[in-house]
Formats: structure tokens, sequence, C-alpha cells
């Protein structure tokens, strides 16, 4: 084990031999291009689609074998294979539009069909292939889960070139992505094509997955193209950081994950990839400040607490009974009442402030419904919660003091 | 049909006239002109051949009962979703021509809340079209989106999630982001459908405001209570129109009760300060 270990650390550090190296780069350079990328498929909500697309390459993969063959040619040689495999994507992507657009079937159950029947011919066309006499050992079933040998270098060249045009396209596309994304009717009022731009979002899922086949495998790509900008949500809430963070995000798991395979010969490099990628986004779930479920978990219950102090205060000032445990709880541990449950100097202070708060908001509440307030988007701040002193100026708060002062030397005579 | 024939052609001259507008006497330039607009699901039409024109300066409510085709007919004005048939011209030229000078306010409910961005971003896709899709947003660009959110009361909240938001600072964000757009010709789908007292007097504040501005406004309105005090002139639909003019002659109870049949109540029609 200790010996797997110190190869891991030596593969992150480049020193386990070329191919490892070579294998990791790769990776690493696949991630980055299938998180980029997959942020809009994301944010489209489109992960099923870019599924079907990847799992549409399959016949393409066994047609190009059989293909190359019958010319009389190595049905191995791969830029054949993966042109095949990109013909069939687009195949399946166009049949996918057509049925949600021209027929009553919801694009679910296009996805549906699609996927499966693609899927399915391209099993029936790799078990074919290996009943022929030139396909003994073609080992076109790696393109299923990637493949855990080496790396050309000229593979890991395709893989950067076809990355750099994904980032490209990224690059021009992002402004428009982001529109439709968010808001497909108001985009296109604004001139951009929804379905031109939804075709080039899946056509960088289809340059992920083709260069991914070799490395991940079909069935698994999409994970490489969903997990990271998911893991990414957790941190930002920015479309541009959302990009930046999923491509770290899935650059890190081809990365590490060529690392551990290539340290532990038993692991398959994908499937590896993949694990990592969801390991990253196991930890972005529960430890990211922003939108993580520990930070959600941690503010719910500051909120809950600020919640029943304020009450808690509000009715000592009335002289209530407090019957909630955590209630009395969170005013004992802030010193404000004692023991018995009598409140403290400071809790008097405290409640006493409380009180004025309140009656301060209410009376500016009262002016924007009289329709005198200067200024009623101070209003919008109201909580319940937050002190008056944060929101408006200290002459405005003068002036609702006056205001109550009134009201009150006037109430005997409305009383009497 | 059984319409009478009170088509375009007749009222024009007599509408330009009392908006005081000088356009031209065909109507050829004003801001919105609707001719014979047909939009049809599947096979059921939802707006069926739909005249409409409005003058530049004017302020529409566009009224009818539920799925009466009012957010499909702005739909179909601005190419949203494909017109079966009808014509289409914005000030005089096809919409695809003249889409710099319309802004479109969406419902609200259209669009998911949680997506990963802050009220300034949403407001700056108002200018995509200035910036274009390649450039970056400058410091010329967010002040001109600050001072859209000034104008809705909404600057304070500038960089926060748009998912915090009330249901009537989103609407007043979606506003904004077409205020951003500064066009001549602003079509609004419910903009006051479930929002707080606040938000509506902002937003009417703001319409007025761009009406005074000679600015053209539509909006698919649900509240008959609120016609006369906001609009000045009213469309009334329900699958075909029904009735359209100035409100002081358009919005009659005969009007109502022919759009909304039996679904609207004497009673109720009674208490509308109606013309006529």
């Amino acid at each position: 084990m200790a010996a797997e270990v110190g190869l891991f650390l030596d593969a992150l550090a480049l020193r386990a031999g070329y191919n490892s190296a070579l294998v990791a780069v790769g990776a690493a350079l696949l991630g980055i291009a299938a998180g980029g990328s997959g942020a809009f498929i994301f944010l489209r909500k489109r992960a099923l689609v870019s599924d079907a697309v990847s799992h549409a390459t399959l016949p393409g993969v066994g047609l190009a074998f059989i293909a190359m063959v019958a010319l009389g040619g190595d049905g191995r040689w791969l830029p054949g294979l993966l042109i095949g495999s990109a013909l069939s994507a687009a195949i399946g992507l166009v049949i996918v539009e057509w049925m949600a657009r021209a027929t009553r079937l919801s694009e679910d159950a296009a996805i549906g069909a699609v996927l499966s029947v693609f899927f399915g011919l391209g099993i029936v066309l790799l078990t074919i292939i290996q009943t022929l006499s030139s396909g003994r050992q073609a080992g076109l079933e790696s393109f299923l889960l990637g493949a855990t040998a080496g790396m050309l270098l000229s593979e890991a060249y395709t893989i950067a070139a076809a990355g750099l045009v994904a980032a490209l396209i990224v690059l021009a596309m992002r402004r428009q992505m982001t529109l439709v994304a968010f808001d497909p009717d108001y985009a296109a009022t604004q001139g951009v094509d929804i379905r031109r731009t939804d075709l080039t979002m899946m056509a960088l899922a289809l340059i992920v997955t083709v260069i991914g086949l070799k490395v991940v495998g079909l069935i698994l790509i999409v994970a490489l193209l969903i997990i990271p900008p998911a893991a990414a949500r957790f941190w930002t809430d920015r479309v541009d950081r959302l990009i930046a963070l999923a491509a770290l995000f899935g650059g890190l798991a081809g990365y590490i994950g060529a690392a551990l395979s290539s340290a532990f010969a038993a692991l398959p490099t994908g499937p590896i990839i993949v694990l990592v990628a969801f390991a990253l986004f196991l930890a972005s779930l529960l430890g990211s400040p922003l939108r993580g479920v520990l930070a959600a978990a941690l503010n719910g219950l500051s909120f809950r607490r600020r919640v029943h102090r304020r009450q808690g205060l509000l009715a000592l000032a009335r002289g209530e009974a407090i019957y909630d445990g955590f209630t009395l709880a969170v005013l004992r541990q802030a010193g404000l009442i004692r023991r018995d449950g009598v409140a403290t100097l400071a809790g008097r202070a405290a409640a006493a402030a409380a009180v004025r708060d309140e009656a301060r908001w209410d009376a500016a509440h009262d002016l924007a419904a009289h329709n005198l307030a200067e200024d009623e988007r101070v209003l919008e701040r109201y909580d319940g919660l937050t002190p008056i002193e944060e929101v408006m100026t200290a002459d405005q708060i003068a002036e609702l003091d006056r205001r109550l002062a009134r009201l009150e030397a006037a109430r005997p005579e409305v009383s009497g | 049909m059984a319409l009478p024939l009170d088509g375009p052609g007749l009222q024009e001259p007599v509408l330009i006239a009392r908006a005081g507008d000088l356009v031209g006497l065909g109507g050829s330039d004003s801001p919105l002109l609707v001719r014979g607009l047909t939009v049809s699901y599947g096979r059921k039409p939802a707006v069926f051949s739909v005249d409409a024109e409005m003058p530049a300066g004017s302020m529409t409510a566009i009224i009818g009962p539920n799925g009466a085709g009012k957010s499909t007919l702005l739909k179909g004005a601005l190419g949203i979703v494909p017109r079966l048939s009808g014509e289409i011209r914005v000030f005089g030229q096809p919409f695809a021509a003249a889409r710099h000078r319309v802004a479109y306010v969406p419902q609200r409910a259209g669009v998911d809340w949680d997506f990963p961005a802050r009220v300034i971003d949403v407001v700056l896709m108002g200018l995509y079209r200035e910036i274009g899709p390649l450039r970056f947003a400058g410091r010329r660009h967010r002040q001109t989106a600050l001072a859209c959110l000034e104008r809705v009361g909404m600057a304070d909240f500038a960089m926060r999630q748009i998912g915090q938001l009330s249901g009537g600072q989103q609407q007043r964000v979606f506003l904004a982001r077409a205020l951003a757009q500064n066009a001549d010709l602003y079509l609004l789908d419910e903009p006051f459908a479930g929002v707080d007292a606040a938000t509506e007097r902002a937003i009417v504040g703001v319409l007025q405001a761009l009406k005074d501005d000679r600015k053209t406004v539509v909006c698919v309105h649900h509240d008959l209570s609120t016609v006369t005090d906001y609009f000045d002139r009213v469309l009334l639909i329900n699958l075909r129109k029904v009735a359209e003019g100035p409100v002081g002659e358009a919005f009659t109870a005969e009007a109502l009760q022919a759009t909304y049949g039996g679904r609207l109540s004497r009673d109720h029609i009674e208490d509308l300060a109606l013309a006529g």
C-alpha cells in the first residue's frame, strides 16, 4: 500500500514515467474542457440530452470500424473511429431535437428513445465485429468505459486541440448562452437564435464526448460534463465564476483520477476520474460557505436564535411569561435573564431597546401607509430583526421619534 | 366575423388626432401595428385574426379572461411564438429590423430565480446588444445598469443574488432590464401580477414617466379596477379582438360583457369606473 501511495504522489508530480504523465495531462485537459462546456448544459438543464449524444456515438464507432476494414485498412485507426462516432452522435442529436419539436412527444421521451436505440444498435455492431475474423482484438469495448492503458502523444495533442476549440466556443458564446439558459423568451426578443445556441451547446458536449471516448468512455462522460458545474454551483452565484470553477474541478478530477489509476494498477481510469469528481462535489456540497448544507444549517440556526432572542426580549418587555425552552436558553446564554427567568439589568435594557426599535419600525410603516414617507424603500429592508439604525439615518429616526412622541401625547385624550 | 366593422382603417385618423400625434396618417410608422395576427398551439388557435395599433406615447392595457390569448398576442408580436398568419410592424418595420427599439418584460414566473446571477447581471442582460457577444461589460455599462436599478428603487440590491428577492423586487429587476435597453416601445406581460403595493406604485411611476417621455407602453393586465387609473387605452381580447381604443370609449360595460361573457358579474362591472 505504501508503495502505491508513493507511486500516486509521484504520479501527481508527473514523475511516474512518461506514459503516466501523458495520461494525467491528457485527462486534466479533458476535465477542463468537459467542466467548462458542461457549465451551460447544467444551467440549461440539458444533462440528459448530452447523455443521449454520448450514447449515440457507439454505432458510429462500430460502423467506422466495419467501413475501414471493408476498405482494406486497419479498423482500429483512431481518427477514423472518432469521426464515425461524431457523425452518429450528431445524427442522434438531430433526431432528439426533431422529435421534440415536430411530434407531441416530450423531450425526455425523445431522449430515452434515441439513447437506448442508438446504444443497442452500437452493442449489436460491436458483437458482430467480435465475430468477424478481422475483429478479433478490435478492443472497441474500451470506448464504453475508457481504457486503463496508456495514451499516445498524438491523442494528448488531439485532446488539447479539441479542448482549446471548446474553450474558444465557450468564450465566444458565453453571453448568449447565459441569456438563453436564464430566460429564452427574452433572449429571442434580443435576436438570439435559441435553436442555434442550443445546438452549439450540444456540439460542445459532442466534442467533449469524442475526445473523452478513450479516457472516460461514452457511458460516464456525462458525469464529467455535469458534476463539475454542479459542484461549482455551491461556491458561486455568478455564471463567469461558475464556468471557471467547473473547468478547474473537471481538470482536478481528471488529473487526480489519472494519477490514482496509474498508481493502483487495478483501478480503471475513467470510473476513478468520475469518482474523484464526485468527491469534489461532495466536499462542495458539505463544505461550501456560500451554499453548502453545513453553512445552510449554521445560518439557519443563527437565524433561529435571532428570532427567538427578539421574541423573548419583546415578551420580557411586556412582562409576559416565556414558555419556549429554546427562547429561554438563548436569553440565558446571552446573560439577559437569570436562571429563574427574571430579566437581568442587561436584559431589561435590551428589551427596552427592542421595544423602541419595534415602535420606530411601526411608525415608519405607518408613515408609508399614509403616503407620508419621503423614502419608503428603506422599508424593504424590514425583516423583523434588523435594527432600524442599520437602515435609516439618525435624522430619519429622530423624525420617527417625534411622531411617536406626538402619538404618545395624543393617546390619553383618545382613550379618555 | 361577428365583430362590427370597426377596423383600424376607420379608427386611425381619429386615434391619431386624439393622441395629438403627427405621425403619418396611414399609421404605418406607429410603434406597434398588428394585422390579422393568428397564433395557434397545435390546432387550437390562441389568438385569432387580431388587429391592433398602438399610437406613440400611449399606454395600453391588454385585457381579457384567462386563456384569452393576452400573453400570446405579445409573444406573437415579438416572434417568440411562431405566427400562423398576420403581419407585425414595429415603427413601420418588420420586428427583426426594429428589435433594438423594443423592450420586453416577460412574466416573472417564467424563469428559474435560483439561476447564478446577481441583480446587476440580470440588468446587464438588457445591454446584450449594446455590449455585443464577445466583449465584457465595462464600467460604463455597469453605471447604466445601476442607473436603471435606481429608477425602479432597486440600486441597493445590485449585488444580491436574484433568488433572495421578493416577487415584487424581481419584477422591478425585470423592468430595470427593459429600461437598460433604452427602447421606444415597452411590452410588459402582467407586470402587476402578485406584487406588493409599493412595487405596483414604483412600476406605475416608471411607466408613466416613460409615457411622458413619448415612449409607448403596452401591458397585459388583469386587474380591471385599476385600468382607468393607470392606462389611457385598452385592447379587449378573448381569442378575437372585442374592442380597442381610449379608455373613455372602449372600456364599456358592453365591451367587458362581450369579453368576459358570464364570468364577470353585473355587480363587479357596475363597481368599475366605466365609460359610457
